[in-house]
Formats: structure tokens, C-alpha cells, sequence
């Protein structure tokens, strides 16, 4: 079979979906979706369905990115567009199944928007409602829309047709076409992409090897995630056109064994690439050989630096070693590897389908392209987002996150995971590329991006990422294993309330020689998180050290709660929710709250309510309320 | 255990980079690595016992000591924290009596925590069985462990 012949029928059978006069379903079937219960919707669906003798196509597609809106379903009848629905119950399931299927009636009040062609009275089209308005989506083109276990979605879509032009050309005109695309390394560092397949594609040696870093182990991360579960057949692509243009007849995914969906769905992917001559010997007709073998991690974060994920594949402790010589010299075994983050051979593959100049048009003159970024925290609408690169962080957190949750004042965004930094107020108008980040002390990062706001800590942020750090450290490097010991008992003492005088300048004079001299990235990055929250807010650590104040009110050794007698309605309910039974009080009786038994959890804090606003949290000072519940005053209600 | 670790050497070539893939298919049969595996396994590769062990404990995903009929993962990313989630594991570990990487009493519960799963958005989330409970906090703790003595486990 010709490629073209593969395409028409890919196309056939895409359009059969699509224009089919059955009602189509799409459930969104990610990691996440189904953590928010996308199985039991779609059990009540199958049921309801079947109730009514409806007969419908239902399919399972990645995740749009609208995290906070899971579980998603869409709805599309034969000649409509497509309607999104989500924060689907198995309720509301029922309802839309009666009113929009069974009835016409699209129920435009539970609608999110709608898809495609066409409009729907009453209801918007969702790529124009905030979050998704300003995104351009290239990596997650199609996430959320087709079915990740059908190569057939992927090449209805323009894919593979990438790599049916790659081999027409000569590795050096792919490499050629990669540097124009200036396309950088989308794991962080942001190395050229072209020049890194160049290095490896000009390195002696027969035996070549490429890898795909899967290892996203980042905290607060999963634009890799997504991707994988979403649409492994775009990364799959790109890592064939990189095997074509490097000269490699070996390739490797190292995925975190965290991501059991995203494995499945590759080995899925990479039969059916078998089936249709695109992985494996003499690819399609141009006697190319490359295979892919899938490696699963075994849970340590250091593996997502290079060479220490070279030692696992080859079954050794994931320690890293010194550079020079660099992987494109000397890697995998000895030889010549290349190794890309997964959104970098997504983003490969997509270049060599629509051309560098089509690519090159986003993004700045730097940083070209789009990056994908995981946005939570303390953000209204959480998710997995795409903007082209230099976007302002003012446009990511407001216009597409809709803002800091709970209308409260934004304090700063955490870049680059556990090798990053906070970016605070002062950042929100700099452009979101790779110089800019580094300007302000942070990095690009793999794209988790952690928003925080007034009540989130600097210093204990810093303290947790260094107890992370310091947990991933492999030991093999003396700055590495001690200095993040030593920075972690120093911020452990500062936020317990026990900072002393230079314990600053103490972290900034450790950070800088694990800085300067740890052995590989781990521990090259990791005092970054420390050393930009004391550029940024020193302010609070001084409160931390010289008042023993928590001024974000979260260091739990430095804060009290209390209920204020003059506000408390004695209506029982944070002494029901209290989960360490530390609330005295009854009908009638103040509730008091037991300092010795109370664990800071906070509980009473979020169940007070609103009207009444009795409880309250402080730093530094001691409240003078009653220590045993009393009545309540005559005359109160 | 002897044949189902010989039974799984079958599926296996004595190549080198077949060491991690080996153990984790022994810690799926049998739910961890027992001492006389890794004996086995250093066999089985010709090398030697003290680079099985070397790995085996390198990777936290490997565990040399029986877990309990229920894991339970509390996820310590970034975006579970700064939601509450030292809290979250403060309060498992109160209510289970017991630390990261140790198993109750009963054999009931295994604790464990994992840097992120990736689930973000739902944040903080905990982990029971593979089950993902997301926007967990004190109470729904509270209700799925409070009864741990008898070892049942509401949603």
C-alpha cells in the first residue's frame, strides 16, 4: 500500500465518523479525565443509552487541556456542530441524554461551547471563550479530538505526512529545515534542535541511537503527560524523521512507569506504525530501518537529566557523569545518541508537515514556536495550555487562567519545576521565551508553571523543593548530596521558627557552590527555587527569622487559629468538621479551640460561614480569647 | 516463587539492560522483590549480586519488604502542596500510625509518597490502589481511613 492509499482510506474513515448521521460522542478519557470520574459517566452513559435503544458512536479521546472542567463530554448530531459539555455528573449525563439526544433541546445552560462548523443558539464557540481564545494550539492540535488508539485519526489529520517528506530528502536538508525552523529544546535548556541532530548526524560511528526523555518528573507537571495520552502517534512521527535525519536504526522512549495510560497507548501506536510500514525494516519502500523499544522508569527523578537516563536504559543505577564527551559523541553504550523531551519530537514532526517558515511565524525572534504549559495552583481555571512563545505571564495567569483562584492577589508563578524560579509581581508583564526566563533567575523548564498567591509561602515553597532535591539527589557528587542537605535543615529551621541571624547569606553562599559545582543538571539547578525567593522576598524571610512571622500565614508552626467570641454563632459546625476534635463548645457555648490538640489543618478556617467569619488565622501574636467555651451573650441570636 | 521467577526468566535474554525490566516484572508477581530474586536474578544475568542490590535500591519503585493488601500514594507535587497536601500526608500518617514506606501493623495499608502523578488539576490528590481521589482534604481523609482498624475504605 502507498502512502496515499493508507491516507485515503485514514481520511474515509475519518469522514465516516464525522459525517456520520449517528449521534457522535467524544469522552475525554485522559489520565485526569478519568481520575474526576470520566468512567462512571461514561457507565451511566452506555446504560441510558441502551435504555432508550439509541445506538451512537462513542469515542475516546485525549484531554482538551480544560482540566478544571472534567470530566468533559461532547455531544455532536448529525449536521451540528459539536457542543462540549463539562464538570459532567452522572446526573447530568442522564438530562442530556433526554434533552439534547432523545429531544433537541442542547441545554445551552450546561454547555461549555461549541466545536467545528456551524453555530447553536445560545450557545459560544468554545475556541472563543477565554481560555482556549488565545491559545494556539500546534503540539495538542489533536488532543481532545481524536481517538489516541487509531492511527487512522492521526493520518486523517495530516499526520505521517511529515515523515513521507523527510524521506524524500537528504538527512542534511532535514537538518537544514529543522535550524531554520529554530525550533529549541522544549525539555528545558533550549538547546538548538538542528544542531543537536547535526552534532550526533556528523559523530563517527555506524551505530547511532535516539531517545525520547518521557521521564517528566517534574512536580506540578504533565504537558508530557497529555501529549502521550492524547496523541502518541505526533511524537512517534517526529522520532522516526529524527531517525531518518541523524542516521539512526535504534530508537528508545524512557517513560515514567507513573504514566501506565500513556505506555499502553505507545505500544498501541507503535503496532499499528508496524502494520502500516512506518517503524521496523525498509520503512515504507526507502530501505531505512528503525525500531522503537519503550522503557519504563522505576521512579527517580534524576533520570530526566540525560546521561543518568542512558545508565537506566542500559539497567545500571541512574547516576549521572561528567560531560565531555557529550551524548552525541559518546552515549547509550558508548555510541552516538541524541536525545529530545517529548514535545520537541512532536514539534519536530509537525515542522517537517507544514515547513520551518509555516513554524517560524510564532513565537519571538529567539524562542520560535509554541510551548506547552501544565497551569495550576492557585488559578481559576487550571489545565494544560499551548501560546506561542513571549506572551507576557500577565496574558497566561488573567486571560487564559482567568486569574488567581478566589479573586486573591497573585504573589508570584513557579517556572522550571524543581530547577526553577519564582517569578513575581514585577515579571507579570515580561514575555514568557527563554531569555526573559533566565533573566529573572528562573528557567523555561519542561512548562509546569505553579501559580501562587498571598497565602503561599515563599520559604516554604523554597524548603519544599530543596526536600525534594535533596530526596532525588543519586549522592554521587559531594555539592550535590551535602549542600541541599544543609540548605533543607536551614529552611526546615526557618519556617519552624527557629531561623537565626545569616541564615541567608548562609543558603545564597551554599546555593552558589552547588551551583557551581555539582556534577550534572539535578544539582546545577536545584538552589535556583532558594536563591530567587530570596531575591524576590527577602522580606518574608526576614519576617520569618527575626519576628517568627509567617506573613502568607502558612508556616504552620508559626500560626495560630482562633474563634473570636464576638463573632461566633455557636452553630456546631467547625466543631463537627474538626478532624483532630481540638474545638470545644456546644448550643449555645462559643467554641473555643484547643491550642495543644489543634494540627493547623485549617478545617474550621473553610467551613466557617461567611457571614459569620469567626475564625481566624494570625502570625506572631497571641489572642486574647477565652480558654473554655462560654455562653453566649443575652440578646445574640 | 522459585518457578515463577524461572517462569519469568523465560519471557527474558540474559542481556544486561534486561535488569530493571526483570525486577519489575518480579515485583508485579509477587509484590516485591524477596532477597533470594535478586539472588536469582544476578544468576540469571551473570552479574553480580551486589549490582542487582545496587539497583533494587536505587529506584524507589522498588520495594525489598512485603506491602500491605492496600497502597496507599500520596502525591507531593508542587500543585498538592501548595493545595495542602503536607497536611493531607500528615493526617494519613496520624490516622494509619504509620510513616512513608512502612506497612500497618495488620498488613492492612502500605504509605508511600510519589513526586507527582501528573494529575494537577484535581490537586491535592492521594492514591489508593491505583484509584486516584482527587480534592481530597481533612474530612474525606478522615472518612476514607477513620476506620482503618477494620480496614475498610469509603469513597
Amino acid at each position: 500500500m502507498t502512502f496515499e492509499d493508507i491516507r485515503a482510506a485514514a481520511i474515509n474513515e475519518w469522514d465516516s465518523l464525522e459525517k456520520s448521521d449517528q449521534v457522535r460522542i467524544y469522552l475525554g478519557s485522559a489520565t485526569c479525565g478519568r481520575a474526576a470520574g470520566a468512567k462512571t459517566i461514561s457507565d451511566e452513559l452506555e446504560e441510558e443509552l441502551q435504555k432508550r435503544n439509541i445506538s451512537a458512536v462513542i469515542t475516546q479521546v485525549g484531554c482538551i487541556g480544560s482540566c478544571y472542567l472534567e470530566p468533559l463530554v461532547d455531544i455532536t448530531k448529525p449536521g451540528k456542530p459539536r457542543i462540549s459539555y463539562g464538570n459532567m455528573t452522572p446526573k447530568k449525563m442522564v438530562e442530556l441524554v433526554d434533552d439534547y439526544i432523545v429531544n433537541d433541546n442542547p441545554r445551552p445552560d450546561l454547555a461549555l461551547g461549541s466545536i467545528g462548523e456551524g453555530s447553536v443558539e445560545g450557545i459560544t464557540d468554545f475556541f472563543q471563550t477565554p481560555m482556549l481564545k488565545s491559545q494556539v494550539r500546534i503540539i495538542l492540535r489533536n488532543c481532545g479530538f481524536i481517538d489516541p488508539e487509531k492511527i487512522n485519526h492521526y493520518i486523517a489529520r495530516g499526520g505521517y505526512s511529515g515523515l513521507v517528506r523527510t524521506l524524500t530528502m537528504t538527512p542534511d536538508q532535514v537538518i537544514e529545515e529543522l535550524k531554520k525552523s529554530g525550533l529549541r529544546g522544549r525539555g528545558g535548556a533550549g538547546f538548538p534542535t538542528g544542531q543537536k541532530w547535526e552534532f550526533c548526524q556528523r559523530a563517527p560511528g555506524n551505530e547511532k541511537y535516539i531517545i525520547c526523555n518521557a521521564d517528566e518528573g517534574d512536580p506540578g507537571a504533565f504537558m508530557n503527560r497529555s501529549l502521550l495520552e492524547g496523541d502518541p502517534h505526533s511524537v512517534l512521527e517526529g522520532m522516526v524523521i529524527g531517525s531518518h535525519a541523524i542516521g539512526a536504526s535504534q530508537g528508545y522512549i524512557y517513560c515514567r512507569a507513573e504514566y501506565p495510560l500513556a505506555i499502553e497507548r505507545l505500544k498501541i501506536a507503535t503496532d499499528q506504525m508496524r502494520k502500516y510500514g512506518f517503524l521496523g525494516k525498509n520503512i515504507m519502500g526507502t530501505g531505512h530501518n528503525f525500531e522503537i523499544v519503550i522503557k519504563e522508569g522505576a521512579g527517580a527523578f534524576v533520570c530526566g537529566e540525560e546521561t543518568a537516563l542512558m545508565a537506566s536504559i542500559e539497567g545500571k543505577r541512574g547516576m549521572p557523569r561528567p560531560r565531555p564527551p557529550f551524548p552525541a559523541i559518546a552515549g547509550l553504550w558508548g555510541k552516538p545518541t541524541n536525545i529530545n523531551n517529548v514535545e520537541t519530537w512532536a514539534a519536530a514532526a509537525v515542522i517537517m508537515q507544514r515547513g520551518w517558515e509555516w513554524y517560524s511565524q510564532f513565537g519571538t525572534e529567539k524562542s520560535k514556536g509554541t510551548k506547552t504549559f501544565a497551569l495550576v495552583g492557585k488559578i481559576e481555571r487550571t489545565g494544560l495550555i499551548e501560546v506561542p512563545l513571549g506572551m507576557t505571564l500577565r496574558s497566561i495567569i488573567y486571560d487564559i487562567g482567568g486569574g488567581v483562584l478566589d479573586g486573591k492577589e497573585f504573589k508570584a508563578a513557579q517556572t522550571g519545576g524543581p530547577s526553577g524560579g519564582c517569578l513575581p509581581q514585577s515579571n507579570l508583564d515580561s514575555p514568557v521565551d527563554y531569555e526573559s526566563l533566565a533573566a529573572a533567575g528562573s528557567i523555561m523548564g519542561s512548562g509546569g508553571m505553579i501559580v501562587m498567591d498571598e497565602n503561599t509561602c515563599p520559604v516554604d515553597i523554597a524548603r519544599y523543593f530543596i526536600s525534594f532535591t535533596q530526596g532525588e539527589s543519586c549522592g554521587k557528587c559531594v555539592p550535590c548530596r551535602l549542600g541541599t542537605r544543609q540548605m533543607q535543615k536551614i529552611l526546615q529551621r526557618i519556617c519552624n521558627g527557629n531561623g537565626e541571624q545569616g541564615d541567608i547569606e548562609k543558603l545564597q553562599k551554599i546555593g552558589e557552590t552547588v551551583k557551581t559545582g555539582s556534577l550534572c543538571g539535578l544539582g546545577q539547578t536545584a538552589p535556583n527555587p532558594v536563591l530567587t525567593t530570596i531575591r524576590y522576598f527577602r522580606d518574608d524571610y526576614e519576617a520569618h527569622i527575626h519576628d517568627k512571622k509567617c506573613p502568607s500565614l502558612t508556616c504552620k508552626d508559626l500560626i495560630r487559629f482562633y474563634i473570636l467570641p464576638d463573632k461566633c454563632q455557636a452553630c456546631l459546625i467547625c466543631l463537627r468538621n474538626c478532624p483532630a476534635e481540638a474545638i470545644l463548645g456546644g448550643k449555645r457555648m462559643i467554641h473555643v479551640i484547643d491550642q495543644d490538640k489543634c494540627t493547623k489543618c485549617g478545617t474550621c478556617f473553610d467551613v466557617c460561614p461567611k457571614k459569620f467569619d469567626a475564625v481566624v488565622r494570625v502570625t506572631g501574636e497571641k489572642l486574647d480569647v477565652p480558654d473554655e467555651p462560654v455562653p453566649m451573650l443575652a440578646g445574640k441570636a | 516463587m522459585k518457578e515463577k521467577i524461572t517462569e519469568i526468566f523465560t519471557k527474558f535474554t540474559d542481556e544486561r539492560d534486561n535488569l530493571i525490566p526483570l525486577l519489575q516484572k518480579i515485583q508485579e508477581e509477587l509484590g516485591y522483590l524477596p532477597e533470594e530474586s535478586l539472588k536469582e536474578v544476578a544468576k540469571f544475568l551473570h552479574i553480580p549480586e551486589s549490582e542487582v542490590f545496587g539497583v533494587g535500591t536505587f529506584y524507589s519503585q522498588f520495594k525489598l519488604k512485603p506491602g500491605g493488601k492496600k497502597t496507599v500514594v500520596v502525591c507531593r507535587g508542587t500543585a498538592c502542596h501548595v493545595k495542602g497536601g503536607a497536611r493531607i500526608q500528615k493526617d494519613i500518617e496520624k490516622m494509619l500510625g504509620v510513616a512513608p514506606g512502612e506497612t500497618t501493623p495488620d498488613m492492612e495499608y502500605t504509605l508511600e509518597t510519589v513526586a507527582c502523578i501528573g494529575a494537577c488539576a484535581l490537586a491535592p490528590n492521594v492514591v489508593v490502589d491505583k484509584e486516584i481521589f482527587g480534592q481530597v482534604n481533612a474530612r474525606k481523609i478522615k472518612e476514607m481511613f477513620a476506620p482503618a482498624e477494620t480496614g475498610t475504605t469509603q469513597d
